[in-house]
């Protein structure tokens, strides 16, 4: 198949040779799990269990609230000690709300949803499977994934791609998932395909992974489905990038905010596929996923199946702990992952890695003035000029910067990764993004406010209008009649005379 | 702004430093510099280390004047390689005080008033050559014949003190026009150029650069074969020399097309005189030239057309360090026109349109 360049891009060292020949293992159950009532993007789900209630493995705890939005299952069973706030796991370390469980370690299931034969069942009963088992994409975006497979109502779909580029360095859990349960995934490709209605599913495989290419290559040619195609992609980083993974394979540039889905293509990850799988054939809803463990800093690297909810304490002390004390911990990859603020956060529907980066692992470049060197501007992949719109920001001209590209930034980290003066790029363009987001909501905030008080002026213009209308009339009456008696006396007077 | 934001990725990098960069620049420079050196001899090499010490020397000055830590901006060569490049436009044998006075020039007047590394709208060497041009014509176009070390006529180390940092006093007798300036001074005495240049002057001479000259002019081969390792290593992008050198090539070939007699042909152009050194070591200066491909290329064929102009039309038989001034003065410009092109938009910034196939 013919692929397409495009401009920009790193070659980041991929480290994966630190966990690719790593099988997926279990994780012994630990004492507590901690279940993060927002795993994906959208408003967060509302729970419908209670402290001390007794719940079953995949029984319902949350469901979801609005339209993008996902529910949330119990991993095994056990009983529910705590709903409150619980530190997540996010950079900030901020709490956010947590259902907490402690596993009964019967690991009983309860109910289970019937499954769906796929050749029968209407797309959008396939959709809604995936909707109830609380499926999110999971390269990390979680994007609630019912929503992308309901596209088709909206969008003219003809292709389905499956992101399994796994652009990121040190992660393989997609490698081992796709090579171990290769047909389960190529099941739920082919599920997500008929969902969507689409005619044509391309598979993006990095070069790097060539063991993944021949076991879903293998697995197309068994089943004999010509309209599925298992592409070799070229090793580059962003390559995971939705719009550059199109563009790649098909050569369609996705204009400006817009969305893949109208040029008529939708993007999957390869772990939400097989997380479809299993909601579809099994009715198991989404309650584990494969996790990396890597970096120099720990003393086993593997890839393991985790249940969601699991403390991050819990996986690495698994894991034999560290070699030495890690520079970095990280939650998913090097490049776009975050830093861990509390090893007591949970492994959520979203996390693809934990590493733990030694030193030597760690970039110890001190912070120089930018040289112009536009280094940064070959390797934004966004044909942005990061080192201007840095700039822009440290003059706190944000309209500048947004005018010259900020927001059609990915914060993929390429430029800050080629800089040579290590300006830390990707956290001026963040700390913009943030402040704007801010400043709209505020923004919002006033409006409203302003709205409600002229709401609240209106109705009492309204009512003072009233009030004066109704005087008014009274008023007008009272003269009628008085007229009407004079009127009348009169008459009378004239009638005596 | 404030950076009170929690830190962010990415926590992996190429490894590239400023001093890196620095370091494959001289590396580059490294043979055509040996070269210049061994042809020019002792005077050369003292002149060179001269310039560079005191090149760090002001930069070290200029920090503790700013009140900014010395140690990360000395160390990252930026201005060992300033002064570098700096004894490499000078002619050979100029007096000591030329090169301190070069270097104090790029680092005190043309780097650290705009606010050092990074901000300074002028090539610091080409200011320095410039303002040295003007205010010492003399000692600036004073220029000596190849007299390798070692051979016979070459000046011994003693001697080459004195020439360096006595009062000159036997130099007149050895100074030579450099190729540019003979064949402009003999042009303007009406004289044919298939004779001037049959009188003494070979295209491989020029090339190989055995020819008067500073340090930094005499190899063309040399200081290609530099520019193209800093291709290779991606330090420097192919847009600025590619542009410079298919503008001069086409200006110059018309010109000797329509008039052989009085213009020079493409190759003469791009083997004498600083153009080649030009074309990689200092249009490419990342600070002073524009940011994107395109601005690049305008840039890269501005630099060349005026060079070509001013050793063609003006009254200096060189002109490639008032080009580049010239040229920095439009970057600004050039970057605020030509941007690079948004993903998913088109060149004017509207999100593009797609037809449906
Ligand atoms: S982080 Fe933004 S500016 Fe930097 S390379 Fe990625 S898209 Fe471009
Ligand atoms: S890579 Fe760094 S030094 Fe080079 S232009 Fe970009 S921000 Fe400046």
């Amino acid at each position: 198949m013919k692929i397409f360049r495009i401009s920009g891009g790193i070659h980041p060292k991929g480290n994966k040779e630190l966990s690719a020949e790593k099988a997926i293992e279990p994780v012994p159950m630990p004492s507590v799990l901690r279940i993060p009532l927002q795993q994906h993007i959208g408003a967060p789900a509302v729970p419908i269990v209670a402290k001390g209630d007794v719940v079953k493995k995949g029984q319902l705890l949350a469901i979801a609230r609005g339209a993008v939005s996902a529910p949330v299952h119990a991993p095994t069973s056990g009983r529910i000690v705590a709903i409150g706030r619980f530190v997540a796991p996010h950079a900030s370390g901020l709490p956010g709300a947590t259902i907490t469980m402690r596993p009964d370690r019967r690991d009983e299931w309860g109910e289970r949803l019937p499954a769906l034969d796929p050749a029968t069942a209407e797309p959008s009963a396939l959709a809604e499977r995936v909707g109830s088992c609380g499926i999110v994409g999971m390269g990390g975006a979680t994007f609630p994934s019912a929503v992308k497979l309901n596209l088709r109502s909206r969008h003219a779909l003809h292709t389905l791609v499956i992101n399994a580029a796994e652009c990121e360095p040190y992660l393989t859990c997609d490698d081992r998932l796709m090579r171990e349960r290769t047909d389960d995934v190529f099941d739920g490709i082919r599920i997500m395909a008929k969902a969507l209605g689409v005619a044509k599913v391309l598979i993006a495989i990095e070069g790097n992974k060539p063991e993944a290419l021949a076991a879903l290559t293998g697995a197309a040619r068994a089943t004999g489905d010509k309209s599925v195609a298992v592409v070799k992609v070229p090793t580059r980083y962003p390559m995971g990038s939705e719009k550059h993974l199109v563009q790649t394979l098909t050569g369609l540039e996705t204009p400006a905010r817009a969305l893949t889905a109208d040029i008529g293509i939708v993007v999957h990850n390869v772990a939400t596929a097989y997380a479809v799988y299993k909601a579809v054939r099994l009715g198991e809803p989404l309650i584990s996923r494969i996790v990396t463990v890597s970096g120099k800093a720990m003393v086993r690297t593997g890839n393991f199946e985790v249940l969601i909810g699991t403390p991050i304490h819990h996986l690495i002390s698994h894991c034999g702990g560290h070699v030495e004390e890690p520079a970095r911990l990280l939650l998913g990859g090097p490049m776009m992952g975050q830093p861990i603020s509390s090893t007591r956060a949970s492994i959520v529907k979203g996390s693809n890695g934990v590493l733990a980066l030694a030193e030597s692992e760690v970039p110890s470049g001190k912070t120089m003035p930018c040289i112009r060197c536009t280094a940064c501007v070959v390797a934004c992949p966004c044909g942005l000029a990061p080192f201007d719109m840095a700039q822009r920001i440290r003059n706190d001209e944000l309209d500048g910067a947004v005018k010259i590209g900020l927001l059609d930034c990915l914060s993929c980290g390429s430029c800050a990764w080629v800089c040579p003066s290590h300006v830390p790029l990707v956290q001026y363009f963040n700390y913009a993004k943030g402040k704007l987001t801010a400043e709209q909501r505020a923004k919002h905030k006033q409006e409203e406010t302003k709205r409600l008080s002229q709401f609240r002026d209106m109705r009492m213009d309204k009512l003072k209008k009233a009030k004066q209308e109704a005087m008014a009339k009274m008023m007008a009456e009272r003269e009628a009649k008085k007229k009407a008696e004079l009127a009348e006396a009169a008459d009378e007077a004239k009638v005596t005379e | 702004m404030s950076m009170a934001t929690p830190l962010g990725g990415p926590f992996t990098h190429s490894g590239a430093s400023i001093s890196r960069t620095m370091t494959l620049v001289m590396a580059a420079l490294l043979p055509a510099t040996i070269f210049g050196l061994y042809q020019f001899g002792w005077p050369a090499i003292f002149l060179f280390l001269v310039t560079v010490v005191s090149a760090v020397l002001a930069e070290f000055l200029a920090l503790r004047m700013a009140g900014k830590p010395v140690m990360p901006f000395i160390s990252d060569g930026s201005a060992m390689l300033t002064g570098w490049l700096i004894a490499m436009s000078l002619p050979p044998w100029a007096p000591w005080w030329v090169g301190v006075l070069g270097s104090f020039i790029a680092i005190l007047l043309a780097k650290h008033p705009f606010d050092g590394i990074g901000q300074n709208l002028f090539n610091p060497a080409m200011v320095a050559r410039t303002v040295l041009l003007i205010s010492f014509p003399v000692e600036m176009t004073r220029f000596v014949a190849p007299m390798p070390l070692g051979s016979a006529d070459a000046p011994g180390f003693i001697s080459a003190l004195e020439i360096t940092f006595g009062l000159g006093s036997h130099f007149d007798a050895m100074s030579s026009a450099s190729f540019l300036g003979s064949v402009k001074t003999q042009l303007g005495q009406a004289e044919r150029l298939p004779d001037i240049l049959a009188s003494g002057y070979h295209p491989f001479a020029l090339a190989f650069g055995t020819v008067s000259g500073s340090t930094g002019e005499t190899s063309a081969l040399f200081l290609l074969a530099g520019g193209l390792f800093l291709l290779a290593t991606r330090i420097i992008s192919w847009h600025i020399p590619i542009a410079m050198i298919i503008t001069m090539v086409a200006l110059s070939g018309i010109f000797h097309f329509i008039d052989p007699n009085h213009f020079l042909g493409p190759v003469m152009e791009l083997s004498s005189g600083t153009f080649i050194f030009a074309t990689f070591f200092i249009a490419t200066d990342y600070v002073t030239a524009p940011s994107t491909p395109l601005g690049k290329l305008i840039f890269g064929a501005g630099v060349a057309a005026l060079t070509f102009l001013i050793r063609t039309f003006a009254a200096y038989p060189e002109g490639v360090a008032f080009s580049i001034l010239l040229m920095n003065a439009t970057v600004p410009i050039i970057d605020h026109t030509i941007r690079p092109r948004i993903y998913g938009r088109t060149r004017k910034g509207v999100p593009i349109q797609h037809k449906p196939k």
